[in-house]
């Protein structure tokens, strides 16, 4: 019944809304910043710990749609161990996939990311795939403690 | 229902004839804005392309013509909510606009510091923002009646709310987030009791029932057109002529003035008072044909057919394991609001999209609703007087199979 929606709702992206990664709270995190997307009312808080410009662990707590559950869960895996400076580019690369911007999907640079490539076609719900990093984005920049996408 | 006009209604609104995404579309999206006959839509065209002209003060045919149908439009609501005069009849851009020139009128020359103004928890955000603003200006106290678990206000609750310092009640008649019909007779009676008038937002009741505004002695009832099978932009907000009188005007402007000079201005009697500036002239004549449409199929007779349908997907509904109906109140509008277990709303409203049924997955300007039931947002099915069971029957096949594609 939902075949047009393979390209949104793929597998991985299940997996994750079923089993998400990094789902914990980290103690004494270095940066914890909180995201809303007052349309949908989904908030999630992130929790990153850094040693000097590299984040060593990132986390997540808070609920929201599949494709927000699973963009979190990957994103909190993928920048793990990188630099500020990577995590900015990638934030950067994952937004012109997700918004059309950048018609090719360059799979070197977003890797298992690729697979939210499919809200492009969805404009309502780029920011539930946007939500994170918007999110990471506001921590690595400390710039407040919560953020909204409206 | 064997005598409703199903096949004539539905004929009457050429957009429901359309695939989307490949299957017919379905659209239950109708508490949000509902589809527009042929009749309003026509209405639109023919009064562009015959009778147009700015309005009041013209000599010329064309603007005696549109002032006519415009002033008929008056009438014609005035008759649908048996309003005592047409100069109780104010035109405004909806439901939320006809709340904030009360809030901005009526409150500030009867509401002061410490003052209460008193609604309930189901309130849409239209019916707590002015209010709030209100209360920012002046000092007075917001209070809000709360609902029970099946979204039903707590009736003797609000009545213990009603005090000596209450100045306002405003009350939604029907709540948009969960359906729930509130005890407006009651209301009214009981605030009337203690001399406070009431305010009721028809926005989401006027399209679902008989409204006799003389019947309920509601002080002052609000709806937009939009939801009434009309444009959207025009409204209405009905006052009983006395409040409305005593009222200070509202915007200043054309239209609105009897005389004017550098040193004072003397304001137009009811209902230009409150209608500043050239008004959405052809908006409120489709309104007019909008209202004409209704009546002439009946609105008990719309309200029961769709009694029927919510009655029917309600059993359906509950039916499924996993899904929660949020909003059970014993008298309730054709509104279905909904959670499944583990899968958001969103992904509700996305899936049922691919499949062309429209519904509603968010939070539906009722904040407050969703943290009382302590969801983040619901999906929500809402029926018109041209939807079916057999609609009812895709819907309810598809959240199955979308519940078995999430696992």
């Amino acid at each position: 019944m939902f075949e047009d929606l393979r390209d949104l709702y793929q597998e991985v992206i299940f997996d994750h809304n079923r089993n998400p990664r990094n789902f914990r709270v980290i103690e004494n995190a270095d940066r914890k910043v909180e995201g809303f997307n007052p349309l949908c009312g989904d908030r999630l808080t992130l929790f990153l710990t850094l040693d000097h410009d590299v984040i060593t662990d990132a986390s997540f707590q808070g609920s929201g749609c599949a494709i927000s559950t699973a963009s979190v869960s990957l994103m909190t895996g993928i920048i793990q161990g990188k630099t500020i400076a990577e995590a900015e580019k990638l934030f950067t690369t994952f937004h012109d996939m997700t918004t059309g911007k950048e018609e090719e999907i360059q799979l070197e640079a977003v890797g298992k990311l690729a697979v939210l490539a499919g809200v492009r076609e969805f404009p309502a719900r780029v920011k539930c795939a946007t939500l994170a990093w918007h999110t990471l984005d506001a921590a690595l920049n400390n710039s407040g403690n919560s953020i909204s996408t409206e | 229902m064997t005598n409703y006009p199903i096949a004539k209604i539905r004929a009457d609104f050429p957009i429901l004839k359309q695939k989307i995404r490949n299957k017919d579309l379905i659209y239950l999206d109708n508490a949000a804005s509902c589809q527009k006959p042929i009749q309003v839509i026509d209405c639109i065209g023919n009064f562009y392309k015959q009778d147009y002209a700015n309005i009041h003060r013209g000599v010329h045919t064309l603007s005696q013509r549109a002032t006519d149908k415009y002033e008929q439009a008056r009438h014609t609501v005035q008759e649908f909510i048996n309003a005592k005069s047409a100069k109780e009849i104010v035109f405004v851009r909806g439901a939320t606009e006809a709340i904030n020139l009360i809030a901005q009128t009526f409150g500030k020359a009867n509401i002061a510091a410490g003052d209460e103004i008193l609604i309930t928890a189901m309130e849409h955000h239209s019916n707590i923002v002015p209010w709030q603003m209100l209360c920012a200006e002046t000092g007075a106290i917001l209070k809000v009646a709360p609902i029970n678990q099946q979204g039903e206000l707590i009736y003797a609750q609000f009545e213990e709310l009603i005090s000596a310092k209450t100045k306002l009640v405003s009350v939604v008649h029907m709540s948009n987030a969960l359906g729930s019909i509130n005890p407006v007779k009651q209301i009214i009676a009981a605030a009337h009791a203690k001399n406070i008038p009431v305010l009721l937002d028809g926005a989401q009741a006027i399209p679902h029932m008989s409204i006799d505004v003389q019947a309920l002695d509601c002080d002052f009832y609000v709806f937009s057109g939009h939801k009434l099978y009309a444009p959207s932009g025009i409204g209405v907000l009905y006052g009983k002529q006395e409040l409305l009188e005593q009222m200070p005007a509202y915007q200043g402007g054309g239209d609105m003035i009897r005389t004017v000079s550098f040193e004072t201005s003397t304001y137009a009697g009811l209902p230009y008072k409150f209608e500043a500036g050239t008004p959405n002239i052809v908006d409120t004549v489709a309104l007019g044909a909008a209202i004409d449409y209704l009546t002439s199929i009946g609105m008990e007779t719309i309200a029961a057919y769709e009694h029927e349908l919510l009655l029917y997907a309600t059993e359906k509904a509950q039916q499924i394991n996993g899904l929660n109906i949020i909003g059970t109140a014993k008298e309730k509008g054709a509104i279905l609001s909904f959670t499944l277990d583990n899968i958001h709303p969103h992904d509700i409203g996305t899936m049922l999209d691919s499949v062309g049924i429209a519904i509603r997955a968010g939070h539906h300007c009722a904040m407050p609703v969703m943290d009382f039931f302590d969801v983040p947002a619901t999906a929500r099915a809402s029926f018109a007087m041209y939807n079916t069971k057999a609609e009812v029957d895709v819907l309810i096949e598809a959240i199955q199979e979308l519940i078995n594609v999430f696992g």
